[in-house]
């Protein structure tokens, strides 16, 4: 009975490992619904598109084909996070995980799910300082950087423009309080004041009693890190309504389509950033994101491209879909020295990995990854003007 | 001129969000009270019951603005106000049939009345995010403000704005007709009357000829229509989302109980009551006490008593505090 159990369980690993070798597939998890819905999908057709673009060409460890398989991480709520993600590794057996999305989840799915499993993750979007030296195992990486840096470059923003009193109000989770926290430091750091900081919950139906003490704190602009689709809104309109503020700082979980669809006109003059870039690899992103009718300029949408390309490269250069054997080489496709992969490159670049020389994979959002395995950074300043998000500048 | 922004302050922030709060609760605790008064029991599915009629006004509201009828600079939801109290009167009317009446009958005790109104809930609350689902509507059109923040500061130099946007002010004057309505149908019609000799003496009242199931009916009719407009209002002044209704039951019960349960004008004291406490102890008084005080003595902290999180501990602790000292309330109403 024994031999019989132990011969199957061989025939098994054995079909398991022939498999991989011709088909396998990517999970991508991201919120598709809870509060970062509405960015959702941009990202996950980036992640899509990456995937189809290496399958296509056929290059990818002798004609592997790759399939992406999609999982809701809710963005808020861990365990049904935890049970997508642990459904994608035993039931649909993938061989590398995009994202997740929001922070708080990813921590969870990474220390739940990821790590027992020994699966690599590549978050395009999680953005809260703790994950930069929470115990990875070496599995995970982000294309997204760390809000310590964002709190720096929205501080030198604010400055820019000649506001040195600020207060700030933070959505009550991991990526609100990580990025008030580092905005805080940064922000006095460089001179200026900040007021009050303030948490609100999000799905409240009404948001006057929080505006009247950040009110009551004063200051000359709100910073609003929260999310668009959530309590952050709700905090803009009361603050609208109530005139106590009518400048606002947004970072990247309210810059969005959804931001100036709400308020349109009403915010003109206030202003934000979100990462992104004006490199090459970015223009070239968005050229083929419109070809296949999305649009390429969605928050996280070209990280999320890069995140998925990063995997299926590290693959070729390991030689293995195994998640174990590949997640060294990501650090070596990310960084230089090599040849430069730009978006719609992937093909050229599984060719000279095969041919075994360096890639230094740029990608859409130009990639280079540092300390743990995260996005050095790049950001875009925008602002609204006349009801529309404009572009400003890059940092 | 440094009294004059403080006042403003004040009003901006506590006094007009609180009053028009203060009638949102009100309306919403005058339903919770009748129902206790005359079916005695503690109807847990009030807030549900707000959440049904108010998208039912959602729905025929987005009717009427997609026919392109509007109300002009009111918001369009009055239009529709009067048939979703229709549809919600049925919906309580059929409810009392199909479930209460059959307690009814069988004289139960309150404590069981409670737990089937706990299920009609569950039903409701489940039927509310069936149809419209569990997200944000907003369905406020028209003018948005009486007056605008910006508006003010120009026309009275003051550094403080005054924002009174349309829905405080529509709260306000609808929640006064309504419970003048009310009050006038309590004290001076017949069926009013026999709806309040039933809730003092049921087996009096009985010997003298009323009709109970009339009574029940009208009374389910009311608190209807109190329902619906109070969420109504609710969700014209904030937003409609069907978790924040279920959410609202807290502070309405707290509000009903500190009145004095199944005393209307309790009910009322209590709505009020129950607002500017949540809104006034939540508040930071910095600016206000920095606009009275001379500059020196200008405060450092915020003078908030509580944090804004603990809004809903505000509404337990005076409920707790009621219960202990007084509880049938502070106008008398039946003991709990």
């Amino acid at each position: 009975m024994k031999k019989i159990l132990m011969a199957t369980a061989a025939t098994v690993a054995f079909a398991g490992m022939a498999n991989a070798q011709e088909s396998i597939s990517i999970g991508v998890i991201l919120g598709f619904t809870g509060p970062l819905e509405s960015l959702a999908p941009g990202m996950a057709m980036g992640a899509e598109m990456a995937i189809a673009e290496v399958s296509d060409s056929g290059l990818l460890l002798d004609g592997t084909t790759v399939s992406a398989v999609r999982g809701d991480s809710t963005c808020i709520d861990s365990s049904a996070a935890n049970a997508a993600a642990e459904r994608l590794i035993t039931s649909d057996g993938v061989s590398g995980i995009v994202g997740a999305d929001c922070s708080g989840v990813t921590t969870s799915i990474l220390t739940n799910v990821a790590l027992p499993n020994g699966m690599v993750m590549i978050s395009p979007s999680a953005t809260s300082p703790a994950l930069s030296t929470i115990e990875d195992n070496g599995l995970f990486f982000r294309t997204a950087p760390s809000d310590a840096r964002q709190g720096v470059v929205m501080s030198e923003i604010i400055m820019g423009r000649g506001i040195d009193t600020v207060a700030v109000t933070y959505t009550n989770n991991d990526y609100g309080l990580g990025l008030a926290d580092s905005f805080q430091a940064a922000f006095t750091e460089m001179g200026g004041t900040v007021t009050l900081v303030a948490a609100h919950e999000d799905g409240r139906a009404d948001y006057s009693a929080e505006v009247g003490a950040l009110a009551s704190a004063g200051g000359d602009a709100l910073v609003v890190a929260g999310y668009v689709d959530q309590g952050g809104s709700g905090i803009v309109q009361a603050a609208l309504d109530t005139g106590a503020f009518d400048t606002f700082v947004f970072p990247d979980g309210m810059v969005s389509q959804a931001l100036v669809d709400n308020f349109g006109a009403d915010i003109d003059g206030s202003f934000g950033q979100n990462p992104g870039t004006d490199s090459e690899g970015a223009g070239l992103y968005q050229a083929m994101a419109t070809e296949a009718g999305y649009d390429g300029t969605s928050p996280f949408s070209a990280e999320a491209y890069d995140a998925a390309a990063l995997i299926l490269l590290a693959m070729q250069a390991a030689g293995s879909t195994t998640p174990a054997d590949y997640a060294a080489e990501v650090m070596n496709v990310a960084n230089a020295p090599g040849e430069q992969i730009l978006p719609g490159d992937l093909a050229r670049g599984l060719e000279l990995i095969a041919a075994g020389e360096d890639v230094d994979y740029v990608g859409a959002s130009a990639v280079e990854l540092i300390g743990a395995g995260e996005s050095a950074g790049n950001y875009r300043e925008i602002e609204i003007d006349g009801g529309s998000l404009i572009v400003v500048g890059f940092r | 001129m440094d009294l004059l922004n403080a006042l403003v302050t004040l009003l901006n922030f506590v006094i007009i969000p609180a009053t028009a709060y203060g009638a949102q609760l009100a309306l919403g605790a005058l339903g919770v009270t009748l129902i206790y008064g005359i079916l005695r029991f503690s109807n847990f599915a009030h807030g549900d019951t707000m959440a049904f009629g108010t998208m039912v006004v959602i729905l025929c509201t987005w009717a009427l603005q997609g026919a392109g009828i509007t109300l002009g600079p009111l918001p369009t939801a009055l239009l529709a106000l009067p048939i979703g109290i229709a549809v919600t009167g049925l919906l309580v009317v059929g409810t009392d049939k199909m479930v209460y009446r059959f307690y009814r009958r069988q004289k139960a005790k309150p404590v069981i009345y409670v737990i089937a109104s706990l299920g009609v809930m569950f039903i409701l609350n489940g039927i509310v995010r069936f149809i419209i689902g569990v997200d944000d509507q907003r369905f406020a059109d028209g003018e948005r403000f009486i007056i605008s923040a910006g508006t003010f500061r120009d026309m009275t130099g003051l550094e403080e704005g005054l924002a009174f946007r349309t829905s405080q002010g529509l709260t306000i004057v609808v929640a006064l007709i309504a419970m003048a309505l009310l009050f006038w149908f309590l004290n001076r019609t017949r069926t009013g009357k026999s709806m309040r000799a039933f809730s003092d003496n049921e087996d009096l009242a009985l010997l003298s000829g009323i009709n109970p199931e009339r009574v029940v009916m009208i009374t389910w009719l009311i608190v209807a229509a109190l329902a619906t407009t109070a969420g109504v209002l609710y969700g014209l002044d904030k937003s409609f989302k069907p978790f924040t209704y279920f959410q609202l039951l807290l502070p309405i019960f707290a509000s009903a109980i500190v009145g004095g349960l199944g005393n209307p004008v309790g009910a009322i004291l209590g709505g009020f009551l129950i607002a500017f406490s949540e809104v006034g102890v939540t508040y930071a008084f910095r600016k206000v006490v920095a606009y009275i005080l001379p500059e020196s003595m200008e405060p450092s902290g915020l003078l908030q008593l509580l944090s804004t999180d603990y809004k809903f501990a505000v509404s337990f602790g005076i409920l707790l505090i009621v219960l202990l000292f007084k509880p049938t309330g502070i106008m008398k109403g039946k003991s709990v």
